[in-house]
């Protein structure tokens, strides 16, 4: 079974790309376009993880991580925030939320896969 | 054409964000101390800037970089929004758009940065994102001892600690200790925590980095200790022979992924191309069954030939779509641990849930609209079904109340049931409820079955106090009615103090049925051949002998059946040799009586204009071959009157 993957991103083109480049390494996507998005979908079917965007209207990523954590059934969910910023600060804030993993923007196709890899361990 | 690019994707996005700062800027004009306004601009900015570093737009990226860290100052309150900074940035987000057009005037750029300088008072060039240094790879010949600690929350945090390990071992010749001291009593448990520590002994010639790379994402938060082992010198070579069968280990592991790769070759599918290439199959069905026609109508062989291989064909397509669709109860039921788990908690019940048959396929549209009636079965299951502990002992039942949820496939369709083996249906409580609301009059006599069936009555409910968990208002009406739209069937049996069994027969699939067409009268209509059971005459005689009583005997059994050219209200004379067509529903059946059987017909269902929703007697129209419309007979209501018109004729007999 291949691993199913929520991408979170106000950016089309940025899902897009995303979308295109996990579903050719063999994971199954579904996009969510915002954070109050990204929540909806994560409470009606536990993905194997979660890859974020950080900055984002209508609930930003930071916000979605943390109501994520607050809730039980997604306990363990490995989260991935994508980050413009390699500042300590938003990295800080993003894993005290409850985040596992992040990549900085701009990254390469193979450095996302590899970031998925390592976190879902196969 | 292809939808499927993201740099095209961009330029679109592209000119929308920039179309939305522009707007943003234009209301920061007149309320300069907007923080929204700022964000807002911000936002845009930044999303311009990540996504255009993405899809290579680099000049975009590195000129949007200034901007954005200009508004980032404005934001964190360093500097002010003035009316010359928005008009600086409007005059920006100009050249931010021949930059995605890709005709942007270079010396614009500089010249906007430098007013940008000016007008937040900032250097001009802010540095990039500070580049860390790499640290030069100290290669150790020895390899390394490592005593570790993840973070307490880890596990939590979806850290897959297993993964790690892992891909430490990967590093070189590595043996892992765990310490499992730091695990507190069990009452003390968070079960969430990460309480193991690890040693590790990574020899092999593994640089500092790697290791630090296996841990990035924990690095800052976890203790890890590291120190270089001695260089192996003599002892080396006793090790070699001793570490060969683990080297040779990831060598023997390569084929096997491959194996595994090609044994789970899965394509996973976006459920709206399905449901579009379902599409498109259900309008060959109907070409091909106008070929059909045209053909049967021609003495030309060839012809003949080749259309009953386009209709084999077309059947082969139908049926691999369908079962495309296809996915296992499994998903649905495990849905429902939750729920049981969850009511048996509120209600202070033991329940068991058990379930079998979860491999049983059913339509994946059909598996999404059978939630929410199955949720409102079970609640009731659990809620008025089952007794209370204390209840059950008393009358020599377990403590724990079973609900069971099966699924199996009959015919062309799934059958799910749930059946509890609670206190069964209280008749006398029906039939108070439906006296005090009028559903029946005082002492009317009724069967059984005529008893149950009025739970599926709008508005019926026999809980004595409405509870949390079924008294929401949603009746048993509302369950047979989405069962209904879904073209299936609910049947219900209950033994009083034995427990309750709800049957649900769902066609396998909502879009294509194999129908038995039909005339009555000059009107054509479609039965679904999945609920027929046999077909017999109606000799003139027996209809002659029959009138008033339709009943006919069907080996040894009485079976009413209902003249369709009555309920049609057909003027044309009926055909001398009329047909019954025998259907059923569960164990329920009926003959309907038409003027002659045209033969099997795949029939693409056509839902039914909002106009008729009303109508009962008919679930959808098809096109029929020559480009004719037949209504579809929906089996279950008519199986329904002609029961209903059975036990009437009991009565009064």
């Amino acid at each position: 079974m291949s691993a199913s993957i929520l991408t979170v991103d106000d950016s089309a083109s940025l899902r897009m790309a995303i979308r295109i480049a996990l579903t050719g390494a063999g994971y199954a996507v579904t996009e969510a376009c915002d954070g109050a998005d990204g929540l909806a979908k994560a409470a009606a079917v536990r993905f194997d993880l979660i890859v974020t965007d950080l900055n984002m209207p209508n609930m930003d990523g930071l916000a979605m991580i943390r109501a994520l954590r607050e809730h039980p059934a997604q306990a363990g969910v490995p989260i991935i925030f994508l980050s413009t910023e390699s500042d300590a600060e938003v990295k800080a804030q993003a894993k005290a939320a409850g985040a596992t993993g992040w990549l900085v923007k701009p990254f390469q196709p193979e450095q996302l896969i590899r970031v998925v890899q390592k976190v879902l361990g196969r | 054409m292809n939808a499927e690019d993201p740099t095209a994707a961009f330029r679109v996005e592209a000119r929308e964000l920039l179309d939305q700062v522009e707007q943003a800027l234009l209301d920061l004009s007149y309320r300069l101390d907007d923080a929204a306004l700022i964000d807002s601009v911000f936002r845009g900015l930044h999303t311009l800037k990540g996504s255009g570093a993405m899809f290579g737009f680099d000049s975009l990226a590195a000129f949007t970089h200034h901007i954005e860290g200009a508004f980032d100052r404005v934001r964190k309150g360093r500097a002010r929004a003035t009316a010359e900074l928005v008009a600086t940035v409007l005059a920006a987000r100009d050249h931010m758009r021949a930059l995605v057009e890709g005709d942007a005037i270079s010396a614009d750029g500089e010249a906007i940065l430098a007013r940008l300088a000016a007008a937040v008072d900032a250097p001009a060039v802010e540095p990039a994102a500070p580049v860390r240094p790499v640290a030069p790879d100290t290669a150790a010949t020895g390899g390394w001892q490592l005593s570790f600690r993840l973070p307490r929350q880890a596990l939590a945090h979806g850290t897959n600690a297993l993964a790690l390990l892992d891909e430490l071992r990967a590093l070189g010749d590595c043996t892992l200790v765990a310490h499992r001291g730091a695990i507190p009593p069990l009452d003390q448990l968070a079960e969430r925590d990460c309480h193991v520590g690890w040693a590790a002994t990574l020899r092999g010639d593994v640089p500092r980095a790697a290791i630090d790379d296996v841990f990035l994402f924990v690095l800052d938060d976890m203790e890890l200790s590291v120190t270089p082992l001695p260089p192996v010198g003599t002892a080396a070579g006793a090790r070699g022979a001793a570490a060969a069968p683990d080297r040779a280990a990831p060598e023997t592991r390569a084929p096997r992924r491959v194996a595994r790769a090609v044994q789970g070759e899965l394509v996973r599918v976006p459920a709206a191309r399905l449901d579009t290439l379902m599409d498109r199959v259900g309008e060959l069905v109907i070409a091909q069954s106008r070929l059909s026609q045209l053909a049967g109508d021609r003495h030309d062989l060839v012809l003949r030939s080749v259309a009953e291989e386009i209709e084999r064909l077309a059947a082969e397509l139908r049926d691999t779509m369908m079962v495309l669709r296809m996915v296992p109860v499994a998903s649905l039921f495990g849905r429902f641990r939750r729920l049981v788990h969850d009511l048996a908690r509120e209600t202070g019940k033991a329940i068991a849930l058990e379930t079998a048959g979860e491999s049983t396929e059913i339509d994946k549209t059909v598996s999404e609209r059978l939630f929410d009636p199955l949720v409102h079965i079970l609640r009731n299951a659990c809620d008025h079904g089952l007794e209370e502990a204390g209840e059950r002992i008393a009358v020599g039942k377990p403590a724990t109340g079973i609900v069971r949820l099966a699924a199996y496939q009959a015919g062309g369709a799934a059958v799910i049931t749930v059946s509890d083996d609670g206190r069964g249906i209280v008749r006398e409580r029906v039939r108070a409820k439906a006296e005090a609301s009028g559903l029946v009059a005082p002492g009317q006599a009724l069967a059984d079955a005529e008893l149950l069936a009025l739970i599926f009555h709008p508005g019926f409910s026999t809980a004595a106090a409405v509870t949390n968990l079924s008294g929401r208002g949603v009746g048993m009406d509302v369950v047979k009615r989405e069962i209904e739209r879904l073209r299936g069937t609910i049947e219900l049996v209950s033994t009083e103090g034995a427990g309750t069994t709800i049957t649900l027969r769902i066609p396998l699939t909502l879009a294509i049925i194999d129908g038995l067409l039909v005339r009555v009268g000059t009107g054509r209509y479609v039965i679904p051949l999945a609920a027929v059971e046999e077909c017999l005459e109606l000799t003139a005689e027996e209809d002659r002998r029959s009138l008033g009583r339709s009943l006919i005997t069907l080996r040894d059994r009485l079976v009413p059946f209902l003249r369709l050219r009555e309920l049609f209200a057909t003027a044309a004379p009926p055909d001398p040799h009329q047909k019954i067509v025998v259907v059923a529903t569960g164990r329920e059946r009926v003959g309907l009586v038409v003027d002659q059987i045209i033969g099997s017909h795949q029939t693409v269902v056509k839902a039914l204009s909002p106009f008729h929703q009303g109508i009962g007697t008919f679930s959808g129209a098809t096109i029929l071959g020559d480009g004719g419309v037949a209504l579809i007979l929906d089996v279950a209501q008519l199986v329904a009157r002609g029961q209903q018109a059975e036990s009437a004729l009991g009565q009064a007999a």
